[in-house]
């Protein structure tokens, strides 16, 4: 790439983001952020209620600001807008928000515009990382930046070409429109455009009062090939010759192969090869069923794995023994002393982790869904001996993530194999592998204490024991490069401080983290800590007005600080007749999260008339994300949210016995299916506040802890341990 | 190695495989008839549902012998040409899908039922057990009784 000098400084919100002319035939444009200006400073260590001030969504945006340029926007003389984007499209719905952004502010028509997910980038060093809701945060600015100039560059082209001032141009449809009617499609323009040397117009962003398709609810501009089974995910690629490989692994938890007589798999029909691989014995052959029926006929002799012998009750008397003690005395009838716990939970996407990878005449071609691709391109290339730069991994489309595709374990392993047999291979995670041998969230122990005084809550203690989170995915490196001691500190302490806060005025506030060092393949899931911590306490508030003789919806309204969270409180309050008079058995519960700049409420109803089957009847939302780009995309994320917080409080989870994980399919791990869910959830996307922050984990913690509360004001007893059906 | 023939998707397929083998990996590893995800094997997730002679089922769990003389429609056989099928339509109009992995099968289980249920009620559409690991599910819901609406 040869940049130009850089045309159009942009000064948008706390960063500077440049746009430069690539030299090509077409017009190209690409973002980069201006080195030396920094985001918000990071302070120098994470430590007890910074969240408030710099929280994780800040990190990952403070990384990302000196790197290679970050998107490319490329007008075709077909007229198609091609945007590059290194992000993971994993159903959260950023393509088609980021089509939004790019077709607002060229005024190109939605479907002239086409996404492309970036293949691995190293350049990019941190900012190849989908996680932590921050895709729309740290890249609303540099989109748009680059559209606003590659749409000055059209204009000035087509002023140029009329001999008419551009200041009498405008662009609508996906062209310049002369006052006299006459347009100039996008696509003819291209090539002048690229050849632009002075621009007649600014190429600045438009001002937020112009926007249209940037906040209008708009439909996910997949959604035709989806419906019609066209949409391709990893096991769909189409790369030739490439043989179906499923692993035989072992039946305790990082086991490992100490010996394999595959006489008889390799007897089988259609097998072709029989490779050992570090996690287990690969076994390929020319279709799937031919593979996984050879699987079943070899013969392992496994080790040992990480936790033999360790089950749950184990696991969760070592968590109890972890956690950290509370500094307050415990006053008697002024202490609200309760503890939670939560199972481990697999993150369980429809597509299980598949990899198509083709290792042969030192290079590596690989295909996965990665959300952190540069780490996983890494990964390849140390597994099979290769410089990082004869590996190329392209990222497809992924059927959900929820934090799975962080990790990257099937692109390893199927590059081991291809490299091993010399062919290409399409490897596949079978359901039983993602559940039995995948990440999981690990179990949580919760010790809180409220202290109160005069009605007032004075102190506000929280201990959170669990298992270390990985963050080898890259999270680690990010936050040592936003200026975060995390060598010293480690990784899950400061993510921790960095994502939990009591959003309330409860006094003298600490939460603290205790790692449990055991060896099990753990990973952020939908929220990372929060889904636990924040749900935690948002059961406590409902203790604490229990104790306060105050109502559940009023104390929070009194005890929050920020006038937007009140304001998505009052709305589900309203919206869902908060305080409706309800048969026994059945009740409202109500709860608040905020993290990633963005706010949220949910109401639900509950029916516990049938103690075994408690269902979730009615679900109400509000949100606030300062802008939503896509208020559709962002009520689907909301009403999934729920879904996950209905599943992960009533039904979802898994149990470790004897160092394997117990369930192994959908019949055991209890997801809600439509069965589960309620009819109805109304999402109530509030109007702009600010920016846009994030919304594809936001919701959980809330709802998660609505369904609970729900559950204790209907039942009359409080569930201290989750999911409930696991007793 | 026994012969095997079905329609599928409207056209006349002959098939050489083992008796046993189940139908989705004919479809994926022979055929390259994708639509159809693999999310279990086992018949629980429901990822793969497709129409057997007009009635949902499983390909996953279900041996090529099984189809043998039958008619087979996958959510690529759905559409009448470029002209979708309501419940596609409705699938859109609704926004329903967020990843889509499990759509095709949920489609095809919401074909499947209105075909004996034309004007579902909401307990008719809660015995649809195909898991979304999105939770798309109020908005299936609501595709399906506007599919239902519209036909």
């Amino acid at each position: 790439m040869t940049a130009t000098e850089p045309e159009t400084p942009a000064g948008l919100s706390r960063r500077r983001v440049l746009a430069y002319l690539v030299a090509a035939p077409t017009l190209t444009i690409v973002a980069k952020i201006a080195d030396g200006v920094a985001g918000p400073a990071a302070p120098a260590a994470a430590t007890p209620g910074i969240a408030d001030l710099y929280d994780l969504s800040d990190a990952l945006t403070t990384v990302a600001l000196p790197t290679a340029y970050l998107l490319r926007l490329e007008i075709t003389p077909e007229g198609r807008v091609v945007l590059g984007l290194p992000r993971a499209e994993v159903g959260q719905g950023i393509t088609t928000a980021f089509a939004q952004i790019v077709a607002d502010e060229l005024d190109a028509r939605l479907d002239d515009v086409d996404v492309e997910l970036d293949p691995a980038r190293p350049e990019l060093l941190f900012n190849q990382l989908t996680g932590g809701s921050n895709s729309i945060h740290s890249l609303y600015n540099p989109m748009r930046t680059v559209a606003a100039a590659a749409r000055a560059r059209l204009v000035t082209a087509a002023s140029q070409r009329w001999g008419r001032p551009a200041a009498q141009l405008r662009t609508a449809s996906s062209a310049v429109v002369a006052p006299d009617g006459r347009t100039l499609s996008f696509g003819a323009l291209t090539g002048a455009a690229a050849a632009v040397v002075d621009l007649l117009v600014p190429g600045t962003p438009k001002p937020d009062t112009q926007l249209r398709l940037n906040g209008q609810p708009t439909g996910r501009i997949d959604a035709r090939d989806i419906v019609t089974g066209r949409a391709r995910y990893a096991l769909d690629v189409e790369v030739a010759g490439a043989l179906p490989t499923v692993v035989a692994r072992p039946p305790t938890i990082k086991g490992t192969v100490r010996a394999v007589d595959a006489t008889a798999a390799r007897a089988m029909p259609g097998v072709v090869a029989v490779t050992q691989i570090p996690s287990g014995v690969a076994v390929t052959a020319e279709t799937f069923h031919q593979a996984q029926m050879a699987r079943e006929a070899l013969a392992v002799q496994w080790g040992p794995g990480s936790i033999d012998g360790l089950s749950d009750a184990d696991i969760f008397a070592r968590l109890r023994r972890a956690t950290a003690p509370f500094v307050t005395l415990p006053l008697g009838r002024l202490a609200v002393d309760r503890t939670f716990e939560f199972a481990f939970a697999p993150h369980a996407p429809m597509e299980t982790l598949t990899a198509t990878a083709d290792v042969r005449g030192g290079r590596a071609e690989v295909w996965y869904a990665a959300k952190s691709p540069i780490v996983a391109a890494q990964s390849v290339a140390a597994a099979v001996g290769l410089p990082q730069d004869a590996v190329t991994l392209h990222v497809v489309r992924g059927g959900g993530s929820f934090g799975h595709r962080l990790f990257f374990e099937p692109a390893v392993e199927a590059a081991q194999v291809s490299k091993a047999i010399g062919r290409p291979v399409r490897l596949l995670w079978t359901r039983n592998d993602d559940m039995r041998h995948g990440r999981l969230r690990p179990a949580s122990h919760h010790k809180v204490r409220a202290t109160h005084l005069l009605g007032r809550v004075v102190a506000y203690e929280h201990r959170h024991a669990t298992l270390p989170v990985d963050f080898s995915h890259g999270f680690g490196e990010a936050l040592s490069g936003a200026g975060f001691d995390v060598l010293d500190v480690g990784a899950t302490q400061t993510v921790f401080q960095l994502t939990q806060k009591v959003p309330y005025d409860f006094g003298v506030e600490t939460q603290l983290l205790s790692d449990v060092q055991l060896d099990v393949p753990t990973g952020s899931w939908r929220g990372i800590y929060s889904g636990q911590t924040a749900t935690a306490n948002e059961i406590m508030v409902d203790e604490i007005a229990r104790a306060l003789r105050r109502d559940p919806l009023g104390l929070r309204r009194d005890k929050l600080s920020s006038p937007r969270t009140r304001a998505v409180l009052d709305k589900v309050g309203e919206i869902g007749g908060w305080g409706r008079s309800m048969p026994a058995g059945t009740a409202q519960g109500v709860a608040i999260h905020e993290e990633y700049k963005s706010v949220v409420a949910y109401l639900v109803e509950i029916d516990c008339r049938d103690r075994a089957n408690p269902r979730v009847t009615k679900g109400v939302c509000a949100v606030d994300v300062g802008r939503a780009v896509n208020p559709t995309g962002l009520r689907a994320q909301m009403q999934g949210a729920l879904i996950d917080g209905i599943s992960t409080i009533l039904r979802a989870g898994v149990h470790i016995d004897r160092g394997a994980v117990r369930e192994g399919s959908f019949s055991d791990y209890l997801y809600a299916r439509q069965a589960q869910a309620p009819p109805v959830i109304d999402v109530h996307v509030m109007a702009p506040t600010g920016p846009p922050g994030g919304g594809g984990e936001l919701g959980v913690p809330a709802a998660a802890a609505a369904v609970a509360n729900a559950y204790a004001r209907a039942t009359g007893t409080l569930p201290t341990r989750f999911p409930i059906a696991f007793g | 190695m026994p012969t095997f023939t079905f329609t599928l998707n409207g056209e006349p397929t002959t098939i050489e495989a083992p008796a046993d083998l189940p139908l989705l990996w004919i479809l994926r590893d022979h055929l390259g008839v994708t639509g159809p995800k693999y999310g279990c094997g086992v018949g629980v997730c429901k990822s793969c549902t497709s129409h057997l002679d007009g009635a949902a089922f499983n390909p996953c769990t279900t041996p090529v012998a099984e189809c043998d003389g039958g008619t087979v429609v996958t959510i690529e056989g759905l559409a009448d040409g470029d002209v979708l099928h309501p419940v596609q339509q409705a699938g859109i109009d609704e926004d329903v899908a967020q990843c889509g992995f499990c759509q095709p099968g949920q489609i095809m289980a919401a074909v499947a039922l209105l075909a004996q249920t034309p004007n579902p009620t909401d307990a008719d559409i809660d015995a649809i057990e195909n898991v979304c690991r999105c939770g798309t599910y109020v908005r299936i819901r609501a595709a399906i009784k506007r599919a239902a609406a519209s036909s």
